[in-house]
């Protein structure tokens, strides 16, 4: 049985969205799960003034969030040491960067609340626009 | 308290939609002080900065065999590799400390300015050449970080917390002195 070059096309074009697809899901997850945390325990600065630096470094890694966002950090890590093993970095770079860029837009709209208003939908796509061209 | 509503009342929990126009209301004038939009700098140049360093220092070394990824641990130490990674950790704490006060979809554009720190640096410092592709990159980045800089950095509250528990209790400790 023969497999046409198109066909063969085609599933690397999968192949190479799956993996980017779990560079940006995992990596986003890892962020806004991150930046849960740190909403969830306030500003960093105010609490290193009443309780030090250990105070404040002990508030960070008990944070079952922040332990969350660490672990799918380094699974989006780990899936781009990955994707570069089987394709370019002038791919991978920019399209894993904007794309994480819109992702996490949406998802910090979502899951963090946060007033994603025209002027923020505005800058996150002039700067996914920008770095994909800064990029090539 | 940081972690009580107005009303003394508990604030809602991650991911509940509730009292989160609000919480958006008091939120949306929050500016920023001259030493948070120093730390937004560094957060965008540490990691460009970081990552040159990383590669000068692993460029100046014999090629690392695969067969032997041992001999990576001593790169550690080396100065440029070291300092690397003094500009990297830095980096992480800026940026959980930048994600303390201002909202993600704030610092990410923000902080993209890195980018075109990076590419200024290489076309003046290196004389590198940069097409008009990437000069049109830095300028939709400029733009882009323009737009956002000019709202609010911050539209939500902080929610309840370990850390906003231990700044509780050491305020009661306070007060009970």
């Amino acid at each position: 049985m023969t497999i046409s070059s198109g066909a063969l096309m085609q599933a690397s074009f999968w192949k190479a969205a799956a993996m980017i697809a779990t560079i940006v899901i995992s990596s986003s997850t890892g962020e806004v799960l991150t930046a849960a945390a740190m909403k969830s325990i306030g500003d960093l600065d105010e609490i290193r003034a009443k309780s030090g630096l250990g105070g404040a470094i002990k508030a960070v890694v008990t944070s079952p969030l922040f332990m969350g966002g660490i672990f799918f950090m380094a699974v989006a890590f780990f899936s781009l040491l990955f994707a570069l093993n089987h394709m370019n970095l002038s791919l991978v770079g920019p399209a894993a960067a904007s794309l994480t860029l819109v992702t996490n837009t949406v998802a910090a709209q979502l899951f963090l609340h946060e007033k994603v208003d025209r002027r923020r939908w505005t800058a996150a796509m002039l700067v996914c626009v920008g770095v994909y061209f800064l990029a090539h | 308290m940081r972690n009580k509503s107005e009303g003394g009342a508990l604030r809602p929990p991650f991911f509940s939609f509730a009292g989160k126009d609000a919480a958006a209301e008091r939120m949306a004038h929050h500016r920023l002080s001259f030493n948070q939009y120093l730390l937004l700098t560094f957060v965008s140049v540490s990691v460009p900065l970081g990552d040159a360093s990383l590669s000068r220092g692993m460029r100046s070394l014999p090629p690392v065999s695969p067969a032997h990824p041992v001999s990576l641990i001593g790169a550690v130490f080396t100065p440029w590799i070291a300092l690397g990674i003094a500009l990297l950790i830095g980096y992480f704490a800026s940026y959980l400390t930048a994600l303390s006060w201002a909202d993600l979809t704030f610092v990410m554009p923000a902080t993209a300015l890195g980018n075109v720190f990076v590419a200024l640096l290489a076309h003046y410092w290196l004389r590198e050449d940069i097409s008009w592709m990437r000069w049109m990159g830095i300028a939709l980045i400029t733009i882009g970080v323009a737009f956002v800089a000019h709202g609010p950095a911050n539209t939500t509250p902080p929610l309840d917390g370990v850390a906003s528990a231990a700044v509780e209790e050491l305020d009661a400790k306070e007060a009970g002195r």
